[in-house]
């Protein structure tokens, strides 16, 4: 097989990246991930008359990529790997939606965000699966839900309280991202901007994917100490979420105690995003070519003080929290993901390490300081919502520990370094590990050296049918104590 | 048991105590300064820079409406034209307000922004429940609203909630750019409030499409039939913006 190899952020010439028959590709697509590689991203590109495939594979235990292309036959059809390969379901209906490239055999061709029900000019309508029986009863809940949050559609198939099918309707928050970055590709500043509105909770993961794959594709060598600042604010974003979905989850059974410590202390972690660069979520930090925020003396000491008083809080309340019965009855076997199930899926992040699948960019694909400070990425092998919130916890800790190493050995010197012209001709793929897992941007270059395919995926993508098969035969009034402990993003997948 | 005990005693009493007296840092944008006195004729390098066109030249003005407060505008100017202080106070009643020019304080704008009105006060001044309807939201916007009801910031104490149900709800509180897909159900969320009712929008993105006003992707005709009653600009809004801002307009502050 001469699929290319690779590694994270390194830009090749389009012209290395071997053309296969589309044949070709997806038979070597199959043969790589029923041996173990995991797909991390599957996409057209129009460039011109030229209309091809592209294909990232990972190997995550050797540390490697492996990229080929396919120009699209005039068919403009290939055999449909979902029926063998459940991970590529999503992104073959994408290229279906996008593209019109037809999947052929796919067994679930819906509308990925472009078909909402009864929406006027929406390509087709959304049918539901619809289950059969006389005791069988629907539950739709949203686009609009209780809590403020996103929307999104779920449909339940239930009989009595037992949930037996769970169908999840995305695509209201469709932005047309993507081509906002082509159509806006001569502002580099206002792409910064469009990449921190990818995900508002994902700030850090998002620009940090899109700033890196810009130095990659210029060469541009980002200072020491910005590289350290950027782990910081990546490892605060992480640490927020965490507690603030463990504060979620606390809530979702009624442990009230929980549900205040937990957010108090993400507060403290979000003020700390706030006095490092004057936004609680961490925009207006990154730049490309290194960052916008010098962390002073003042900074550095509260940081540290934060660390200290993050790490000791979190631990105690989580001792308690992991120890009542009354949150350990519903955290336990509840929503469990079997291993098995996450490889087919593809899963990633912390809910894929829940379920026993130890895969983490940070430690897998290391980028900027994770180079130099190894993460160990944590699993069990549960795959419930105990499993998914310990993983948080310890990922908390993870993380704490990790700012302390960061501030205590923050190289001097700039902050920022300009950034050249980008190669043209070009592709890179860059991948980050966000709080919920693989961010994977793809960034090509057209011949003038300009922007001219951006693709993102968000984990969330991996992740949204892990969550609808995760309440499979449990009651639904635990659907959103399952939902919570994977907190997947709506406007990150929908883009 | 006793772990517990401990872990409440040191979680001790969270709620800011008095958010009127809340400041956030110095670096932190807010209010924006302008002097246009400093301009260099012909110079157009902030609303060349600024990623939403929120500022016009001549006079100069930056919309709030508009501004995702990103600071560029700040860092290119050699001259000190635009200074953003850190005066978190936004909100604004009516879009027209919501333009800043030259002269202008934080002080002088808080005059005209919200101006509390006596039916408000009475209707909803005790209690007011919202629907959040986000459309197409970021989730920032979102994050810093449920923020505005956590323990720290305590929103409730005024008689401010979210509620589950539009008819359970006094107005809608709408976040995001309003995707073409998520355009019907805020319609539907709307009507589904009893009147009298109330519509605030939250963040920049919500007040003019922010980043987002140049796709294809999205249907504000919303705006063009319902009046907005509240303006809460930011990207996302600090809590403290959001409340005062509402406060305000409540006739509470
Ligand atoms: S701070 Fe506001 S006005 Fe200035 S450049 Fe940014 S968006 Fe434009």
């Amino acid at each position: 097989m001469n699929w290319l190899k690779i590694k994270n952020l390194q830009a090749v010439p389009l012209s290395h990246i071997p053309r296969l028959a589309t044949d070709e590709l997806v038979e070597n697509m199959l043969d790589q991930i029923h041996t173990g590689k995991r797909l991390v991203q599957f996409f057209a590109n129009q460039s011109g008359k030229d209309l091809a495939l592209y294909t990232v594979l990972a190997d995550d235990a050797d540390s490697f990529l492996v990229l080929a292309a396919a120009e699209v036959p005039r068919s403009k059809s290939f055999a449909s790997m979902t029926p063998s390969a459940p991970a590529c379901h999503l992104f073959e209906r994408e290229i279906y939606e996008d593209y019109g490239i037809m999947p052929a055999g796919h067994p679930w061709l819906k509308p990925v965000r472009k078909g909402i029900a009864g929406i006027e000019g929406g390509e087709e309508s959304y049918h539901f699966f619809h289950m059969a029986g006389e005791e069988v009863h629907e539950v739709g809940v949203g686009p609009i839900h209780a809590g403020v949050i996103e929307p999104g559609h779920f449909r339940f198939s239930c009989t009595g309280e037992t949930v037996h099918h769970l169908e999840i309707e995305l695509g209201f928050q469709h932005r047309g991202i993507e081509k906002l970055f082509i159509k806006n590709r001569r502002k580099p500043f206002f792409l910064l901007k469009l990449a921190e509105s990818i995900a508002g909770d994902t700030v850090i993961g998002h620009t940090g994917a899109f700033v890196n794959a810009l130095e990659a594709l210029s060469g541009t060598r980002v200072p020491l100490r910005a590289e350290s600042i950027r782990a910081i604010a990546l490892e605060l974003e992480r640490v927020a979420v965490h507690l603030g979905d463990l504060s979620a989850l606390s809530g979702d059974v009624a442990y009230l105690t929980g549900h205040s410590v937990f957010a108090a202390l993400r507060t403290l972690a979000t003020n700390t995003s706030l006095a490092i660069c004057g936004n609680r979520f961490g925009r207006g930090l990154l730049a490309p070519g290194g960052v916008y925020s010098e962390l002073t003396v003042d900074v550095v000491a509260k940081i540290k003080s934060v660390v200290d008083e993050l790490e000791e809080k979190t631990e105690l309340a989580a001792d308690v929290l992991f120890a009542s019965a009354s949150v350990l009855s519903r955290f336990e076997k509840t929503g469990a993901v079997s291993k098995k199930t996450a490889r087919e899926l593809g899963m990633v992040g912390p809910a894929a390490r829940a379920s026993g699948i130890p895969i983490d960019a940070r430690a897998d694909f290391p980028y900027g300081v994770y180079a130099s400070f190894p993460v160990h990425a944590f699993s069990l092998s549960t795959g419930d919502v105990f499993a998914r919130a310990y993983v948080r916890y310890v990922e908390i800790l993870q993380s704490l520990r990790m700012i302390r190493e960061q501030v205590e050995s923050l190289p001097n010197g700039k902050i920022r370094r300009p950034v050249t012209d980008l190669r043209p001709d070009h592709l890179v793929v860059s991948l980050t590990e966000g709080w919920r897992g693989e961010i994977a941007h793809i960034a090509i270059t057209d011949k003038r050296g300009q922007l001219c395919r951006y693709k993102i995926k968000d984990p969330s993508f991996n992740n949204w049918l892990a969550l609808a098969l995760a309440v499979r035969n449990e009651g639904i009034s635990d659907f959103p104590l399952c939902n919570k402990s994977f907190n997947l993003s709506y406007c990150g997948f929908d883009l | 048991m006793f772990e517990l005990i401990r872990l409440r005693k040191k979680h001790g009493d969270q709620a800011i105590p008095d958010l009127f007296k809340a400041n956030l840092p110095t670096h932190y944008c807010g209010f924006p300064i302008l002097d246009e006195s400093k301009c260099p004729k012909k110079c157009r390098t902030c609303q060349n820079i600024c990623p939403t066109g929120a500022i016009e030249i001549n006079p100069l003005q930056i919309d709030l409406g508009k501004c995702i407060f990103c600071a560029e505008c700040q860092r290119s100017c050699a001259h000190e034209a635009i200074q953003f202080s850190n005066n978190h106070l936004l909100g604004a009643a009516d879009r027209k307000l919501l333009t800043i020019a030259t002269g202008m304080t934080a002080a002088s704008y808080q005059e005209t922004a919200i101006k509390a009105r006596k039916e408000i006060h009475r209707l909803f001044g005790r209690s007011l429940k919202l629907r959040q309807v986000s459309a197409a939201g970021c989730n920032g916007c979102e994050m810093e609203l449920a923020a505005s009801n956590n323990v720290n910031f305590d929103m409730g104490r005024f008689g401010i909630d979210f509620v589950a149900s539009p008819r359970h709800a006094d107005g809608i509180a709408i976040t995001g750019p309003i995707s073409k897909n998520m355009a019907p159900a805020l319609h539907d969320a709307y009507k589904s409030v009893g009147e009298p009712r109330v519509v605030i929008c939250v963040g920049t993105c919500a007040i003019s499409g922010g980043i987002f006003s140049g796709s294809s992707e999205l249907n504000r005709d919303f705006f063009s039939a319902i009046p907005v009653d509240l303006y809460i600009p930011g990207c996302p809004p600090h809590p403290l913006t959001i409340i005062r801002a509402l406060l305000k307009y409540l006739g509470i502050e």
